[in-house]
């Protein structure tokens, strides 16, 4: 499955090196509202020409390559171990390429072995579909901005966070204050109301597959996105938390049933460095169109 | 923009207030989390370490080797600061920094410690790994990389204008205790 490993290894490279333009517009736009000559502006300045010489230079846009994340659709019968073995190699080659830095640490030991492979690295998701298509969409994730998702349990007492709706607004807000721009902001929220503690907060992260400028199918879902940009973005908290005006670049809110006894509301903040793409795959594994 | 090169006497550093943006050139070590771990356990820099009225950069770059085996750094943005907290102070006072580069801001103690011994914290663009490998000239040399892999070594850079934000000065202040306390009111009205 050379072919399989080729897209795969192509997949990396550009998300590493190539914001989607959903992001790299919404990106464009923070930049003309920052205030001219602050600091705020510099800084989105900055943002903007690393993402021209990423691009060109054809190198990682931030040197946290981030935890390398892939959700794979495949239809039933598809070969999962292959495409692990070939998903393994690719990372393996992108690290050697300098596409993904050596970002994997054994926990225990705290050796790094520079391969990027290890338990939990990567990561892949496989969702089986009745549709024959293939389909890979890859997440790098970077360290700083994980450290600052949180997640709450509701009620939360001393935020007056009961449980409804207005309870994971104020959550959710809670998380972008204590962010503040420790996580590369301007950021993009994930969320997930509900679930356990663990399929809440990937249910959180699997909200960055969506595009910026999509809106929610749910209605109260989409109101509660929209307030959130919209309140985060009056806080003053600006690019990198220098002060500013774009506090938040989006916020895509997803819901999981809960037990009777937990209510959990998961927050996951991404960077402005917000590196995910994606392609379907031909039936030798070749690329035939890329999503985002 | 206010240009800055090392070594640094304590009287520029002094100068230096919030929101400034300064462009350094000189010689700039790395160090991140193993590094100030492994210094306040009372580890002993390496030798040709020399952080007096230097600069220390939390960063884990990027960096390969080339045809000739050179190294060359591809990617080098900072990484988040306040990992350091519980060490930074230390590191300070014991090794005589002038400057500190990371992302995110520091605590009471790193404030403090920079008051004290004359010390700013430059905040770099996080994320902005490309900008910040195209001002970094040379890398002259590895420490440590034995013992702490790649992102965790030491690396020594030349570096030519790279920008960076003063966000907490000599004298006590912090931006980010200023847009934290700010924002918080802020955020009260709407909840």
């Amino acid at each position: 499955m050379q072919s399989l490993q080729d897209s795969l290894l192509e997949l990396i490279r550009r998300t590493s090196a190539e914001i989607p333009d959903d992001v790299h517009n919404a990106i464009v736009e923070s930049l003309e509202r920052e205030k001219k000559g602050t600091i705020a502006e510099t800084a989105m300045k900055i943002i903007d020409q690393n993402i021209a010489l990423a691009k060109q230079k054809s190198q990682p846009i931030c040197q946290d390559t981030g935890s390398i994340i892939f959700y794979v659709d495949c239809p039933i019968g598809f070969d999962q171990l292959a495409f692990q073995d070939a998903a393994r190699e690719a990372v393996k080659l992108a690290t050697k390429k300098g596409f993904l830095r050596q970002n994997s640490v054994d926990s225990l030991s705290g050796k790094n072995d520079g391969t990027n492979l290890g338990p939990g690295s990567p990561t892949i998701h496989f969702h089986q579909n009745r549709s024959p298509e293939i389909s890979v969409r890859l997440v790098l994730k970077g360290g700083g901005c994980e450290n600052v998702g949180a997640q709450y349990s509701l009620p939360n007492e001393k935020l007056k966070a009961n449980r409804d709706l207005d309870g994971c607004r104020k959550v959710i807000l809670d998380a972008v204050l204590q962010a503040q721009g420790k996580g590369c902001g301007p950021g993009i929220l994930g969320v997930c109301i509900g679930g356990d503690r663990a399929t809440g907060y990937e249910h959180s992260k699997e909200q960055f597959l969506r595009k910026l400028d999509d809106r929610n199918d749910n209605a109260e879902l989409d109101k509660l996105e929209q307030d959130i940009i919209d309140t985060s973005n009056k806080l003053g908290i600006g690019p990198m938390g220098f002060g500013g005006k774009t506090t938040l670049l989006g916020a895509k809110i997803g819901v999981l049933n809960r037990l009777p006894a937990s209510f959990f509301v998961s927050v996951s903040y991404m960077c402005w460095a917000y590196r995910r793409h994606g392609v379907t795959l031909g039936p030798e594994g070749e690329i035939q169109k890329w999503l985002y | 923009m206010i240009k800055v090169r090392t070594p640094i006497p304590e009287v520029e550093i002094r100068k230096l207030k919030l929101g400034d943006e300064v462009s350094i050139s000189g010689t700039v070590f790395t160090g991140r989390d193993a590094v100030h771990k492994y210094l306040h356990e009372g580890g002993q820099l390496p030798a040709g370490v020399n952080l007096k009225d230097g600069i220390l950069y939390h960063c884990g770059p990027v960096v390969v080797k080339d045809e000739q085996g050179n190294w060359k750094c591809v990617a080098a943005g900072p990484t988040t600061s306040i990992r350091e907290e519980p060490y930074q102070w230390q590191v300070i006072r014991d090794f005589g920094l002038r400057g500190v580069i990371g992302k995110g801001g520091m605590g009471e103690k790193t404030l403090e410690a920079c008051k004290q011994h004359g010390c700013v914290y430059f905040h770099g663009i996080g994320g902005a790994a490309q900008v910040l490998a195209q001002c970094i000239k040379k890398v002259s040399n590895v420490y440590m990389m034995e013992q702490f892999g790649a992102p965790e070594a030491i690396w020594e850079f030349e570096v030519e204008n790279f920008p960076v934000i003063v966000t907490i000065d000599a004298h006590g202040n912090s931006l980010h205790k200023e847009v934290f306390a700010a924002s918080q009111a802020e955020l009260a009205k709407y909840v």
